[in-house]
């Protein structure tokens, strides 16, 4: 099978007046169509840098970025992009928040207009359709935002630590609408997260990021051996304990001269 | 229908008490204030021909209504306050829009704009009499001179404080600096726009005021410096008082404006 995204040893560094900060260094990787692919690593590491890499919005020092053979910069509405926060517009409509990208793109089309009211029914949105989104819970104004940036029919979808701002309960909820909504209309999507039981619960595969300058230190696939998993239920999963404490092990390998102990997993058994 | 408990009806009415107590003290406080200075004159505590009294202001009042010159020269202030405002709004949102969209240009014009903006406006109105003549040109070129400044900066500094994820989010969508501005900037700084027009309707009538000061031969400023130099003070008060009626109902009705803006969202 050929790969939806290529990564191909790509390096960036940021400049300011003291100094130059060396982000990300010789990363590569590819995902697959269909494939749910997590990126974790230590805060501050570049992940998010990462994802506006693929987007689009910022180009590389070095390497490239392939999307179905051709590079993605200049090009962002193929990747879709779900950000920390659902950034809906308080002013417009549920309707037409979700319309947003439709209008920008200028693709406001009979066609399209179906498909969105479609997706609007599909994910119970249908009744709040002309509701404003503060009249919405957390979990409700995150499926509207997927629903925007899925009106685009993107290749490829990024999820930038898309539940962090919503509290524990609602987070796992949500977590598994989404990642529910991505099987069903089988998406391909990269997940940022520094939830290691989130990227374990969601992910096909888990990519470990190194501290900055960013590189992979590792490359996980998942098998938890659970026939039609979802999100929620992959945290029951027999094998969910042990991938979770391969990748906490991954993450703090470079961190023991801190604490100066051997480092302990919250989920090991006492 | 949902049931009001003995509490909260108790707590509305105290609410209501208050405000209408609020009313009642702020309406006496002008009528006392009235009657203050009407008795004053009419002991001999004050000077009535430099002080006026409210009598005397109101008949004053009635005398030019009949003259019929009093409505014209408040309708001039008037419309000069009305078509400066108008390119006020006009000229510091475009501006400002152009600041925005260029931080370059934001950088430059940067410390002029600061310079501008603290300069005493009232400093150019001699200039602006020699420059642009003694005309109701000048005149409201003076009232846009003393809003414009403080306008585009307030409307710049507000536009730069939208939330730069919204700003991401247009991006990631494909949109440039034009959607940008018009889905995201625009949008969500209705309330600081009407906010910073409704302190720009007030300085247009200042500057309005200034440049009639020293070039008119109609307005309220045109009487309030002739009646001085012909020592009818009488004038003088009345158009101040008719100043400060004009100057509120400006105010409401941009009040009214926002209130419908907000009401429309």
């Amino acid at each position: 099978m050929n790969p939806l995204l290529e990564v191909k040893d790509i390096s960036l560094s940021y400049h300011s007046l003291s100094g130059e900060t060396n982000a990300l260094s010789h990363i590569s990787f590819c995902v697959f169509p269909g494939e749910f692919v997590a990126i974790v690593g230590p805060s501050g590491c570049g992940k998010s840098t990462l994802l506006n890499l693929i987007c689009g919005l910022l180009r590389p020092d070095k390497g490239e970025i392939l999307l179905n053979h051709t590079s993605v910069f200049h090009n962002t509405t193929r990747v879709g992009y779900m950000l920390q926060r659902d950034q809906l517009l308080e002013w417009r409509s549920i309707y037409r928040n979700v319309l947003l990208g439709l209008e920008i793109q200028h693709q406001v089309t009979p066609e399209k207009l179906t498909y969105v009211r479609h997706l609007l029914k599909a994910y119970g949105l249908e009744r709040f359709q002309d509701s404003h989104p503060s009249q919405l819970s957390g979990g409700m104004r995150q499926r509207a935002a997927l629903i925007r940036t899925l009106a685009l029919e993107p290749e490829l979808l990024l999820l930038d630590e898309p539940f962090s701002a919503l509290d524990y309960q609602t987070r796992l909820k949500v977590a598994d609408d989404i990642g529910k909504i991505l099987k069903k209309e089988s998406r391909t999507a990269i997940l940022v997260t520094h939830d290691v039981s989130e990227a374990v619960s969601m992910a096909d595969r888990i990519l470990v990021l190194t501290k900055r300058p960013a590189t992979i230190q590792k490359n996980i696939p998942i098998d938890l051996e659970l026939p039609g998993r979802t999100p929620l239920s992959s945290r029951d999963a027999p094998k969910f304990k042990y991938y979770f404490n391969l990748i906490w092990k991954e993450l703090n390998k470079n961190d023991t001269d801190i604490s100066g102990t051997k480092e302990i997993s919250p989920l090991s058994a006492p | 229908m949902i049931q009001t408990s003995p509490e909260q009806k108790k707590y509305l009415r105290s609410q209501r008490r208050e405000k209408s107590l609020v009313l009642l003290i702020r309406f006496l406080l002008l009528v006392f204030f009235l009657a203050f200075w009407e008795l004053a004159a009419s002991l001999g505590w004050i000077d009535s021909f430099i002080f006026s009294s409210p009598r005397r202001v109101f008949f004053t009042f009635l005398e030019m209504l009949k003259e019929q010159s009093l409505l014209s020269h408040i309708g001039v202030t008037l419309l000069e306050t009305l078509v400066s405002f108008f390119f006020v709004i006009i000229l510091s949102l475009g501006v400002s829009i152009l600041l925005w969209a260029s931080p370059r240009l934001s950088h430059i014009l940067d410390p002029y704009l600061v310079v501008l903006n603290s300069l005493p406006k009232s400093a150019l109105a001699p200039l602006l009499i020699v420059w642009l003549g003694a005309n109701v040109r000048t005149i409201i070129v003076a009232g846009l001179s003393v809003a414009i400044f403080g306008s585009v900066i307030n409307l710049y500094t507000g536009f730069q404080e939208v939330d730069p994820d919204k700003l991401k989010l247009i991006a990631t969508l494909g949109g440039q600096k034009r959607e940008q501005l018009i889905k995201v900037v625009l949008p969500s700084s209705v309330g600081l726009i009407l906010s910073v027009m409704k302190v720009n309707i007030g300085l247009c009538l200042v500057g309005v005021i200034i440049g009639e000061f020293i070039g008119a031969r109609k307005g309220l400023g045109y009487l309030i410096i002739y009646g001085s130099q012909v020592f009818k003070l009488d004038w003088v008060i009345m158009s101040i008082l008719i100043l400060c009626l004009l100057a509120m109902a400006l105010y409401f009705l941009l009040s009214a404006v926002e209130k419908a803006c907000q009401r429309g969202r």
